[in-house]
């Protein structure tokens, strides 16, 4: 297996949209060897893995933790091909340096794009002390063994603990790639187990350290009063009555935001204080005044008419497969449909926070951020300090879903902690994150299909939205290309008409990434959409998925012209195979029973989708009331995500997808008016609780492949899989979300 | 005012309308009381207050004093867990883990009133902790394996 050095170093594909962080490429393995020969006391095999002279394993975990559980997955990688003691595995968080390659958490990635590192740093450091070993022993580097962090001598049956080979170990040079040899499948002991998540005792306990929990001596707490409006300012404040209050240390202007927004501050006051409550009442005493500038016009109810007239006028094309619309013009019969899908919002359970830290010379930070690279790029213009010379710590997250990869919660930390020269937390209150996001998109789709005969032979799908390119070029105006390859221009559909279009649409907020981002509003257009059309022809919705979908191969969008970024992972190696595609579908209408009667007010409705090279179908169960009210009793997973490294944690994330995609269709919008956010807390923005939550089971697809993404491709195929399971119970077509009361009316 | 907090005195003279979840959380360290919303709406804060579980973030100090305060930190009995963190453990239920000591909390003062509880007075006891990364089965499941010990 080569080093693909290239892919890992490669950014995610949403960075692909502008952001200001420079390539990096992963250290190579040997880098070390020469650190490891000056000490010759500890083993390191490459930036992630040292072995101590006690033989306790250290792995440097350069991803963070948000509950996708990649600081578990990741070590047992290492630890497997090291065949090592658990127990003597010890993990350590790394801070934000470019030699650790890609740390910016999102994109689904970790385990998928760091696999190869993994695995070859543990392989590596196993040779080592294998040969070490061999020297000792006088034999041939295949006589030795290595089990349960021992090694092995196979012709006398002794062995020897790790420690005891790690001083000679040390002195060897790394072996090259090529030469590594990898465990054979079924030797595994960690890889495809249900290993604990490492931190497991913290979070029981309360002793876990996120953003938001960070203390340092001597700190103060901030909170701060921002524009409303994005591009807004301040106008006026009482600095004197914010003084005034019990505990106010200071009150300090944040610089105005200019465009574009990308991860800066949004301006406004901060009020620095002995705690956290002191600093709200002073916030509260500023009464700040604001101007709203060019974005105090936005409102997401007249922004909608925008789309649509947009979905109307004009076609900016991005595939274009055979004559859809002469195919669609001589069709027998067609079907069109509009779908909408509103912003929406992050909303982890932990706000946003940041602690910095100035002595006067270095700036310190510790950051529930998803990227601790980014922190730096993003906080070094504001203190006149290289990037490199800033110390990034990522603690961990309590939830992110794409909202703590913008940084500007960090930068106003830095800030302030240089203004105070002592340490200060910034606080970021639910009303804050509610207000101040980096919003999923508003989104119009329009979806036309042309029958010949009982065939679909043309499909049209045209998309209009803001795109995330719109925080980090303010000309940008429409779905982006990279936007579009999230579930549009990768349709895995054997049609010979086919075209996919987008309309143009400015931001006027900062739109964001937010889990599984542009599939979101993609997926739910084509998975309704198919089971509309199935409904009309009185047909199963999986049989004309597999019809759809077509005979058994592999996509290349490229055949169709379409520059296509496959989430940043190679085609060959992560194809869009149309056979694992109808293989997750196959798995989970059998789970479920799909298809089967139902008594009335009962359905259950199915969807598809690939995203983040793994392939996912859903099916819900619901039950809607003669009054309109929904429960969701059932819902069922199967998963194909290649090789799953923790079962268990991809069990989980299909669990929680399934939660995320009903808060999504159920209750998920965010408005605007006169440019503000409306909502503020978990009254106006509700999501799933937990009698809301449906019983999921999940099915992993034993598939050999390595591995993809799956934080992210579980939420998709959710929102259709729900809608369709309500068409089933009632003939209702939901093709705007939420759904909220849209049942009863 | 005085009070206790896990069992160990302790004395407040600050503003008396801070909210106890600031006071563990700023001024005595205790960083295990999670801040999700400051308005009651997510069950984050959850702490137990002479026993019955209250909202920390909604709870002013003023009526805390002469009252015994227990956080997370204080629901194991020394090193051994309370069997709802065993439980948590063995169904591996935390994701992101931040909501879970607000979980956790409600759970236990909900099995100290009612130690069989069925799925729906477990949902409604837990309807006030949210969970945005949905685990909620689990900690059902969770609940569940202890109140089946607890005959």
């Amino acid at each position: 297996m080569n080093m693909h050095v290239n892919n890992i170093s490669r950014r995610g594909v949403l960075k692909g949209a502008g952001a200001a962080t420079a390539l990096v490429l992963v250290a190579p393995l040997a880098a070390r060897t020469v650190a490891a020969a000056d000490t010759g006391q500890d083993l390191n095999s490459s930036v992630y893995l040292t072995i101590d002279g006690d033989g306790t394993i250290h792995v440097e975990i350069h991803r963070v933790e948000m509950g996708q559980g990649s600081r578990t997955g990741l070590p047992q990688i290492i630890a497997d091909e090291l065949d090592a003691d658990w127990s003597r595995v010890n993990f350590k968080p790394a801070f934000g340096d470019k030699k650790f390659g890609d740390q910016n958490t999102d994109g689904s990635t970790s385990i998928r794009m760091f696999f190869d590192a993994f695995q070859q740093a543990g392989a590596s450091a196993r040779a080592m002390l294998v040969r070490a070993a061999a020297q000792k022993w006088g034999v041939a580097a295949r006589d030795v063994d290595v089990k349960n962090h021992r090694l092995i001598n196979k012709n006398t049956g002794a062995s020897e603990d790790f420690s005891a080979f790690v001083a000679a170990a040390a002195k060897l040079p790394v072996p090259a790639p090529e030469t590594l040899t990898f465990k054979a499948t079924d030797h595994r002991k960690y890889i495809g187990k249900p290993v604990r998540n490492i931190y497991m005792n913290d979070f029981i306990t309360g002793s876990s350290v996120f953003g938001q929990d960070v203390m340092r001596e001597n700190m103060l707490f901030a909170v701060a009063v921002r524009p409303p409006v994005v591009g807004g300012k301040v106008t006026s404040y009482d600095k004197d009555a914010a003084m005034a209050v019990n505990g106010v240390v200071d009150v300090v202007a944040l610089p105005e935001l200019s465009m574009p927004a990308l991860f800066k501050p949004l301006g406004g006051v901060a009020v620095v204080a002995t705690n956290t409550w002191a600093a709200m009442k002073g916030r509260d005493a500023l009464n700040a005044q604001f101007e709203a500038g060019a974005n105090g016009s936005y409102n997401t109810e007249e922004f909608e008419k925008t789309l649509w007239a947009s979905i109307d006028g004009e076609d900016v094309p991005a595939l274009d497969r055979g004559d859809a619309t002469a195919a669609i013009a001589a069709a027998d019969k067609t079907y069109t449909a509009d779908y909408f899908v509103p912003h929406q919002h992050h909303i982890p359970m932990e706000p946003p926070a940041a602690t910095a830290e100035w002595d006067g010379d270095d700036l310190k930070m510790w950051v529930c951020c998803q990227d601790p690279q980014t922190v730096q790029q993003s906080v070094a213009p504001y203190v006149g300090k290289k990037p490199e010379d800033i110390y990034v710590e990522a603690t961990l997250l309590g939830g992110a879903f794409g909202r703590k990869s913008k940084p500007d919660f960090a930068v106003e930390a830095a800030i302030l902690a240089k203004a105070a020269g002592r340490p200060v937390k910034m606080v970021w209150t639910r009303e804050d994150d509610v207000r101040h996001g980096y919003y999923h998109t508003i989104a119009a789709q329009r979806v036309t299909a042309g029958l010949s005969g009982s065939k679909v032979n043309a499909w049209k799908h045209k998309a209009a939205y803001p795109s995330i390119g719109g925080t980090f070029d303010p000309n940008a105006d429409g779905p982006g290309g990279f936007e579009l390859g999230l579930g549009l221009t990768d349709i895995p559909f054997a049609l010979d008409n086919l075209s996919v279009t987008s309309g143009k649409a400015k931001a006027h907020v900062r739109i964001g990434w937010l889990r599984s981002v542009a599939n979101i509003q993609q997926a739910f257009a084509l998975g309704s959409f198919v089971d509309e059309i199935a409904n009309g022809e009185g047909r199963k919705t999986d049989d004309l998925w597999m019809e759809l979908i077509g005979p058994d191969r592999k996509v290349n969008p490229a055949d169709d012209g379409v520059q296509y970024g496959n989430y940043n992972a190679p085609l060959d190696r992560h194809p869009i195979d149309t056979a694992r595609l109808k293989a997750v579908l196959k798995k989970v209408v059998k789970m479920s029973g799909y298809g089967k009667d139902m008594p009335a007010g009962r359905g259950i409705g199915i969807s598809v989708h690939r995203s983040f090279v793994s392939y996912v179908a859903c099916a819900v169960e619901v039950a809607v009331s003669e009054t309109g009210a929904l429960s969701v009793p059932k819902a069922w997973m199967a998963v194909d995500c290649g090789l799953a490294v923790n079962p268990d944690r991809v069990k989980a994330q299909m669990e929680g997808a399934v939660v995320f995609g009903l808060s999504i269709a159920k209750h998920g919008e965010i408005t605007m008016e006169n440019g503000a956010v409306v909502q503020g807390n978990f009254d106006g923005y509700p999501v799933c609780r937990m009698d809301e939550a449906p019983h999921v089971e999940v099915a992993i697809l034993e598939v050999d492949a390595p591995p993809g993404g799956v934080g992210e491709p579980g939420v998709p195929p959710v929102a259709p899989a729900l809608t369709n399971a309500i068409f089933a119970a009632t003939g209702k077509r939901i093709r705007r979300l939420p759904i909220r009361d849209q049942l009863s009316a | 005012m005085k009070f206790t907090v896990n069992g160990a005195a302790k004395d407040f003279s600050g503003d008396d309308d801070m909210p106890l979840l600031w006071y563990l959380r700023d001024i005595a360290g205790m960083t295990g009381t999670k801040f999700g919303c400051g308005a009651g709406l997510c069950g984050a804060c959850t702490v137990h207050v002479d026993g019955m579980a209250v909202r920390s973030c909604l709870t002013p100090m003023a009526d805390i004093e002469g009252t015994e305060v227990k956080t997370i930190e204080g629901l194991a009995d020394g090193d051994t867990l309370h069997a709802l963190q065993a439980a948590w453990a063995e169904h591996d239920v935390p994701q992101c883990g931040y909501c879970q000591s607000g979980q956790i909390m409600q759970a236990a003062s909900l099995l100290a009133d009612n130690p069989k509880p069925t799925d729906r007075e477990i949902e409604d006891a837990m309807y006030g902790n949210i969970c945005r990364c949905g685990t909620y089965q689990r900690i059902k499941a969770a609940i569940r394996s202890v109140a089946g010990e607890a005959s």
